[in-house]
């Protein structure tokens, strides 16, 4: 079976040169990296906006570019959803004509006179459809505009850093709209972002875009565990994700205990009920080394694991551990190996502060 | 109405509708052509075009009534050449006084017309062509919707420059009642003879009345327009 995305381009523009290869098979692929890297461009060009000087796009084996074979299909003809970072309703046509916009071009054979009712649904966005886009706030507008794309029956959905213009609480009242998008609306999604924890949050593959290249494609949690992660030009820390399933509540404390590869964890959470799935990122720099289970300490996440890896540079020196069925990381000093004497293979205990957990 | 004004009179406003009108609608498709063209063409020639356009502002309009008379008069070259073959006579007759009204109004629609297409923004074309729209639907349904209201007061302008033409008008297709005297021309005659103050003066203010009914109109379907093209 062909990939679901397959590009590899070469585009100069001005002093910026794009030469970029990618092939995957997410769900979500995330396009990663700091901007100015390119991933806007990345996704330009596969929505057709702009032509690069050579290569070729195919999504699920259908050829969209290919320069050397002399194929370029116009954008209006890629049948590619495009959700832009500013929305870009029609300002001169309702919500109701802005959604139906694209599904009167779509192909007819594939529309359904349900499709509006099933997106209304999915998007939470049913009272708006009077309203015109100047009368929405930023979160409804970006619903609005997704919900366009998708009526367009597309085969593939971009969507260009489609929070970045948005607060942290509009944020979080549309991240669960892109989850069930990816869950249960069955188009691959492309997804650009700077943000390790959208990323985090939302991948099943991640793309590391970095001037203009694509540095590493892989599984999310394989990305993210990654030494030289970088974001808008600063180190990141490797991380480790985790897949967690929510077990219990402890109301008095309002903390949320979930079951994981690694063991039991417990972390801080307002919104969670048994048996809610979600990701666990643990920040290597956050995670201390113990020789023994520790005793009388703050930290409520203690788990028992195996040295499998280490990797010094320079005073800093990368654990990679195994707990059950995880693989774990963690960050510390050159000194702090060489004292408590870690080598490969010893047990050791993984021991994590709860409010440094992240749910993102 | 009519016993408020001379029959003679009343026929100089009706021409004077007719031939603003005419003038107004006949340059529509070509003004909007050129429009877009000066907006979005990327071609060789661009400048001398937009100066072309723009030279019956500049010019005295007596000189590009002449000019019209050169061209389109009986024994002009294109003057001529529609004479053959359409059998259509302009030089003193209403439809040339609509000519020359339709040239004199044409760099002010242009202008007009072509700040409202370059204001619009490209990046909602682009939004509508990855929704499936092909370039030709793109300018129907996106383009030309939101440029709506610089479309109507181009197309303003150019009814009240008409209504005002003199120069080029006089000049083109004289001074003719009944078939070429059109307001201005109208004011102009009472002006010349003993007594004829009242007549020049009722027209005036007809003439007024017309033009700030025009004004009104066109601020009315602008703000029509603008209330759902509404900042988004």
């Amino acid at each position: 079976m062909s990939p679901v995305l397959d590009l590899s381009v070469r585009h100069q523009q001005g002093e910026f040169a794009l030469d970029a290869t990618l092939v995957s098979d997410g769900r979500l692929t995330a396009l990663f990296g700091p901007s100015g890297s390119g991933k806007t461009s990345l996704v330009n060009i596969i929505a057709g906006l702009v032509r690069p000087q050579s290569g070729h796009v195919r999504i699920d084996g259908e050829t969209l570019l290919d320069t050397a074979r002399g194929i370029d299909l116009p954008k209006h003809r890629r049948r590619i959803g495009y959700v832009f970072q500013e929305a870009r309703l029609f300002p001169h046509l309702s919500v109701r004509q802005n959604l139906l916009f694209g599904h009167w071009f779509a192909p007819r054979g594939s529309r359904r006179s349900s499709d509006l009712a099933t997106v209304l649904d999915l998007l939470g966005i049913g009272h708006l459809l009077k309203r015109t886009p100047s009368a929405l706030s930023g979160g409804e507008k970006q619903r609005v505009a997704i919900g366009r794309a998708l009526l367009s029956h597309p085969r593939l959905l971009l969507m260009d850093e489609p929070l970045a213009a948005l607060d942290e609480a509009r944020k979080s009242e549309i991240l669960p709209y892109i989850e069930r998008l990816r869950d249960e609306a069955g188009i691959p999604i492309v997804y650009v972002s700077h943000s390790v924890t959208e990323v985090a949050r939302l991948a099943t593959t991640v793309a590391l875009v970095e001037g203009g290249r694509v540095k590493a494609c892989g599984p999310t949690a394989e990305v993210l565990v990654r030494p030289d992660l970088t974001a808008n030009g600063t180190l990141l820390a490797p991380s480790t994700l985790l897949d967690a399933t929510v077990t219990g509540r402890d109301e008095a404390f309002g903390l949320v205990t979930a079951q994981t590869p690694a063991g039991l964890f417990q972390f801080a959470r307002q919104t969670a009920k048994a048996g809610d799935r979600l990701k666990l990122r643990i920040v290597a720099s956050d995670v201390m080394l113990s020789l023994a289970s520790p005793q009388g300490v703050s930290a409520l996440n203690v788990v028992a694991g195996r040295i499998e890896s280490l990797a010094a540079e320079g005073a800093i020196v990368d654990v990679g551990l195994t707990c059950g069925e995880a693989r774990l990381i963690a960050r510390i000093t050159a000194k702090s190996r060489a004292v408590l004497g870690l080598t490969s293979g010893m047990a050791i205990f993984a021991v994590i502060k709860t409010v440094s957990l992240e749910t993102p | 109405m009519s016993e408020w004004l001379s029959p003679d009179e009343w026929v100089a406003v009706r021409l004077s509708l007719i031939v603003s009108v005419t003038a107004m609608i006949a340059s529509l498709p070509f003004g909007l052509a050129i429009a877009f063209l000066l907006a979005r063409g990327r071609f060789w020639g661009k400048s001398v075009l937009d100066a072309a356009v723009h030279l019956p502002l500049v010019m005295p309009p007596v000189v590009t009534g002449y000019l019209l008379l050169i061209g389109f008069g009986r024994r002009g070259p294109i003057g001529q050449f529609l004479y053959d073959w359409f059998g259509i006579v302009l030089s003193f007759r209403w439809t040339g006084a609509a000519l020359a009204c339709a040239i004199m109004g044409f760099p002010l629609m242009v202008r007009a017309m072509r700040l409202s297409i370059e204001a619009v923004d490209r990046k909602l074309e682009d939004a509508a062509g990855t929704l499936g729209a092909n370039p030709a639907w793109v300018s129907a349904v996106v383009t030309l919707p939101l440029c709506l209201p610089g479309i109507l007061a181009g197309m303003v302008l150019s009814f009240a420059k008409a209504m005002g033409e003199f120069g080029a008008t006089i000049t083109f297709v004289s001074n003719i009642p009944g078939e070429t005297q059109t307001l201005p021309s109208a004011i102009y005659t009472f002006t010349q003879v003993p007594g004829g103050d009242a007549g020049a003066f009722r027209l005036t203010l007809i003439s007024i009345a017309i033009s700030v009914a025009a004004l009104f109109a066109s601020e009315l379907l602008a703000r029509l327009a603008a209330r759902r093209i509404a900042a988004a």
